[in-house]
């Protein structure tokens, strides 16, 4: 019985012990932020889909505003917030005129990739 | 387990299961939805972070409103057939070095994380405190003080897009606008087609030999366009 609630109570400190090491830092939004932008930047060098190249370029401008958001938590400051405003205008900004490129391109030729963009210069 | 640490876990994993259902998916209708996945994801974490109206405007904005044009389109177009992944991500050379680019963007934040202590530093950019009220009140008095100029230019912005969106989707009465190599690049990606299933069964050696050279077609193509422009 007693070495029985020792045992639970060292368990305990243990769990305390790996709850305090595994504590949430601004440093993974980062590294997740990081790693959601090399997605990203990979899925845009490597598709030639206009419509999903522009899907990844969403998915970095994510991952930037999250970033964003962490350095105003970490510096205590609502300037980094006040930007990821911006960048949510100027993505739907971006959307709207890319989206419409891609529309008057692909209305004519659905089987089209980015390589064949190379027609609509001149 | 705390309760932070298990917002973290879901969340990111939601993020990443996203991001690479976007990149990794044949069908663009999947693409898009895995990218609500990570949009999802990015407000949960929003929340977490107490910048609760970047949380709610990321859903609106960007889960309902961007996807919903993103999905739109595909349909509009009738583009949601799945692509044949074997032709359409460019082949091995340029896959390698966005592997290599995608790895050293991680890599450069990871090797920074680590030589800091993790503590951000910087000069206050004098437009509050987030401990000094809620988040909404602090980012509409900054955006309306401090950044009134940038947000008008921003409406402006917004203008501008819609004006060029009508003038390039409209429909262009008049003479049929051809294109003179279209024939050319069906052939070819008929061709890409046949290789790619003939290479499944052969070795890699032979699959670089009949590797497909996209500079020549577009170059070309892009010539004869002008000349019969002329």
């Amino acid at each position: 019985m007693l070495s029985a609630a020792t045992a639970h109570s060292s368990g305990a400190a243990t769990n305390v012990m790996l709850m305090s090491a595994l504590e949430v830092t601004p440093a993974w939004y980062l590294v997740l932020g990081s790693l959601l932008f090399g997605i990203g930047a990979v899925g845009l060098l490597v598709r030639r889909n206009p419509l999903v190249m522009f899907m990844c370029v969403e998915l970095m401008l994510n991952a930037v505003t999250l970033t964003f958001v962490t350095f105003s938590r970490m510096l205590n400051d609502v300037g980094g917030q006040a930007i990821v405003v911006f960048v949510l205008v100027v993505a739907a900004a971006e959307v709207v005129v890319g989206l419409g490129i891609i529309v008057a391109f692909l209305r004519k030729r659905p089987e089209a990739t980015a390589d064949d963009m190379a027609v609509l210069e001149g | 387990m705390s309760v932070e640490l298990l917002v973290f876990v879901v969340a990111a994993a939601a993020c990443l299961a996203g991001a690479i259902g976007v990149v990794a998916s044949s069908n663009p209708v999947n693409a898009a939805l895995s990218l609500v996945g990570t949009l999802f994801g990015i407000a949960v974490l929003f929340v977490a972070q107490e910048a609760n109206f970047l949380a709610a405007v990321q859903v609106i904005v960007y889960a309902g409103a961007v996807v919903v044009l993103f999905l739109f389109v595909i349909m509009f177009l009738g583009v949601d057939q799945a692509e044949d992944l074997r032709i359409e991500p460019l082949g091995g050379g340029q896959r390698i070095v966005a592997g290599v680019l995608g790895a050293g963007v991680v890599g450069l934040v990871l090797a920074s994380l680590a030589d800091t202590s993790g503590e951000a530093t910087g000069v206050p950019s004098g437009v509050g405190a987030l401990s000094d009220g809620t988040d909404l009140d602090l980012l509409s008095n900054a955006i309306f003080t401090r950044y009134v100029f940038a947000f008008e230019l921003t409406s402006a912005l917004l203008v501008i897009a819609v004006l060029g969106a009508v003038v390039m989707v409209r429909r262009v009465r008049g003479p049929e606008i051809v294109d003179p190599g279209q024939d050319e690049r069906e052939e070819e990606l008929r061709e890409r087609r046949a290789d790619a299933e003939q290479s499944a069964e052969e070795p890699a050696s032979a699959r670089a030999v009949r590797r497909f050279h996209p500079d020549d077609t577009t170059e070309a193509d892009a010539d004869e366009a002008e000349e019969v422009r002329a």
